[in-house]
């Protein structure tokens, strides 16, 4: 009997669960490693390399705590930058702890990506699993993970007016619960026109014009609140409105993400890319400072070298469009005072530029 | 006549002003931390009050620094701000055109720049403290100084040392080999003020540009040849005022005044007991830190804590 187990990044683990459990059938059981708390990244401090980036952190220490339960298959994924490397430097890890497991790695590349790998990976673990069953189970992962998507954007953008705090998350959660017991395609739609509708008739103050930021920066730390202390909350909590464009709908499937638009959208600032999710720091840095946001937030692991390339080009876009840029780089040992100090003084600084004008 | 309070409870020193309604300075304080903010504030507030002019009664209170929260528990402050905030306002009731704060303090360092009395970006160093107050403490130490000391001693050279300036544990061998290879003293300490300003321009300053009219606060702006060395690298003058280390505790006095809500601010807190307590919550692996303030038995607030629990 297979116990499947894989890290956490922001609420996936919704969908990716679904996707595992209808995968492997009665092969195995699947669950997603334990919420992540302190506890977490300290045994996952403690077992990497000192100056390796953040996520890597985070998913080791989400890797121990899964084994302790019992986990004997682990899934990863693959990555753009070193962070493609990872996996095989944590395989290691763990083996040297006295772990024993499988270690099944998901190709996120869209240039290496192939439908062929992914059924034998899993076929590998179910011996009765057709292409069929593969095909579908993936569109229906897809569609979740659309509906999440967006049912999040709308939440992210709007939870910073409700009039009574906490609902807009309420039904967001609820949403989640349901979503995941969905039989087929169709009900996803169902449940998701539901629990919009549901959103949208949350009561809202929102001004005219609130004070608009966006975020962008590496991926790992935009998606996974613990890692970036709450950003999008603690901003919420002053009023700002939030746009981020990394989810893993736009991440996998946007065309939008394509490097030929993301050149494109970034007006010259970048003529060929620079790694990872950098060239688009860059585009939407671009594209933030022309449609009128206050500020821009820009959140990195400590280290990540993709990110470390995009900063002086976006500093040439925060001089040229006089928008100001906040930096933030995570490590285990971040100070989340030091967080919070500096996006009160941000958020004083766009509402004092907004009250002059 | 109406007066208001602004405190900075910084890592390293507390500050304390009391202000007319004008931003006129009519009372101030200035002495160490040392560990114990609590015990330091009532220390600041003692003092205030006896320089405090008679007929003056202060209607609001404001803290900042990196302990501005349990004071301004303490304190009943009627508000609180950050110290990048307070310095930028406490600033512009000074200079008002300035462009360019460049603020070194005990353990971090900030840069803000404004634009038509607005901020318009700022950064503060984030991991390390080299290039801060405490990183010249202690070279001065082991060169055998004092604090004080250390600035006029930097004038004095011809031709400072070049000290690597990337990271104080470089900054700090580098120092002891030029030291035993017999360089002069003061240009050992000259070459320490110039590492700080490139570290900080540096790590701080990132590339930002620093116009004039600049001004340099913090403790540091204490130190003369750290100013010298800010004026022979920016190429322009950099004004130090008198008043430079109290900025932060002036602007919140000022943001304290403008906040509009008033009550009269007794003394006697000093005479009250306060203890914190903390202590790990331990119903999740996550262990919040909840710290609880108490006014002799009385919970005032907590925080800490991550979930609703």
């Amino acid at each position: 009997m297979y116990k499947i187990s894989f890290p956490h990044m922001g609420k996936y683990h919704v969908p990716i669960k679904r996707l595992m459990e209808t995968l492997v059938g009665e092969y195995g059981e699947v669950f997603a490693a334990p919420p992540i708390t302190k506890r977490t990244i300290e045994v996952g401090t403690k077992h990497s390399p000192e100056f390796v980036c953040i996520p890597f952190k985070y998913n080791l220490g989400n890797f121990i705590e899964s084994l302790d339960l019992g986990a004997n298959v682990l899934f990863h994924t693959s990555g753009d930058c070193r962070m493609g490397f990872y996996n095989e430097v944590q395989e290691q890890i763990l083996r040297d702890l006295g772990y024993e497991f499988k270690l099944c790695i998901l190709e996120t590349n869209a240039r290496n990506r192939s439908l062929r790998d992914f059924h034998a990976m899993f076929k590998n673990l179910n011996p009765r699993l057709t292409y069929a069953k593969t095909i579908s189970a993936i569109l229906l992962a897809m569609r979740i993970i659309f509906a999440m998507d967006k049912i999040e954007k709308y939440v992210r953008e709007n939870i910073g007016f409700e009039s009574q705090a906490g609902e807009l998350e309420k039904i967001e959660n609820e949403f989640l619960r349901n979503v995941a017991k969905v039989k087929n395609f169709l009900g996803v739609g169902a449940v998701y026109r539901k629990y919009i509708k549901r959103l949208r008739a949350v009561k809202l103050s929102k001004p005219e014009k609130p004070i608009k930021v966006g975020v962008v920066g590496e991926l790992y730390v935009l998606m996974e609140p613990f890692s970036n202390y709450f950003i999008e909350k603690e901003l919420a909590k002053y009023g700002i409105q939030v746009t981020r464009f990394i989810d893993v709908s736009y991440l996998l499937f946007s065309p939008k993400h394509k490097i030929k638009n993301l050149l494109k959208e970034s007006d010259g600032y970048v003529s060929y890319e620079i790694g990872a999710d950098g060239t688009d720091s860059v585009a939407k840095c671009v594209y933030f400072a022309k449609n009128g946001y206050d500020g821009i937030i820009h959140l990195k692991p400590f280290g990540c070298t993709p990110e470390v390339n995009s900063i002086p080009i976006v500093q040439r876009v925060s001089e040229d469009y006089e928008i100001p840029v906040l930096y933030f780089s995570f490590d285990s040992q971040t100070s989340e005072t030091g967080v919070k100090t500096r996006l009160e003084a941000f958020y004083d600084m766009l509402e004092m530029k907004r009250g002059t004008q | 006549m109406k007066a208001y309070i602004g405190i900075d409870i910084g890592s390293i020193s507390t500050k304390g002003v009391i202000i007319d309604g004008d931003a006129n300075i009519l009372a101030e304080s200035y002495l160490w931390t040392e560990g114990d903010p609590i015990g330091a504030v009532k220390r600041v507030l003692k003092e205030l009050e006896q320089k405090k002019p008679a007929g003056v009664q202060v209607k609001a209170v404001g803290t900042t620094g990196s302990a501005r929260k349990l004071i301004g528990v303490v304190l009943g402050a009627q508000i609180v701000k950050n110290e990048i905030t307070a310095h930028a306002v406490g600033t512009m009731s000074r200079v008002p055109d300035v462009r360019t704060i460049l603020e070194i303090g005990g353990q971090d360092s900030k840069i803000i720049l404004l634009k038509d009395g607005i901020v318009t970006d700022y950064a503060m160093n984030t991991i390390c403290a080299a290039g801060t107050g405490s990183f010249l403490m202690s070279q001065a130490k082991r060169l055998g100084l004092a604090i004080e000391e250390l600035g006029e001693l930097a004038l004095k050279s011809q031709s400072p040392t070049r000290i690597a300036a990337r990271c104080t544990v470089f900054a700090e061998s580098d120092l002891v080999h030029k030291a035993q290879i017999g360089h002069k003293k003061e240009d050992i300490v000259a070459g320490i003020c110039n590492a700080v300003v490139n570290n900080y321009l540096n790590n701080v300053g990132k590339g930002k540009r620093v116009l004039a009219p600049a001004v340099f606060q913090g403790g540091v702006s204490k130190n003369v040849g750290v100013v010298r060395a800010f004026e022979q690298i920016l190429g322009h003058k950099v004004y130090v005022d008198e008043f430079g280390h109290l900025m932060g505790c002036l602007g919140v006095a000022v943001l304290a005044k403008k906040s509009g809500k008033e009550a009269d601010f007794d003394f006697g807190v000093q005479d009250i007991s306060f203890v914190t307590r903390g202590r790990e919550c331990e119903r999740c692996p996550n262990n919040c830190e909840i710290i609880s303030v108490y006014r002799g038995e009385e919970l005032l607030d907590s925080w800490g804590n991550k979930c609703e629990r």
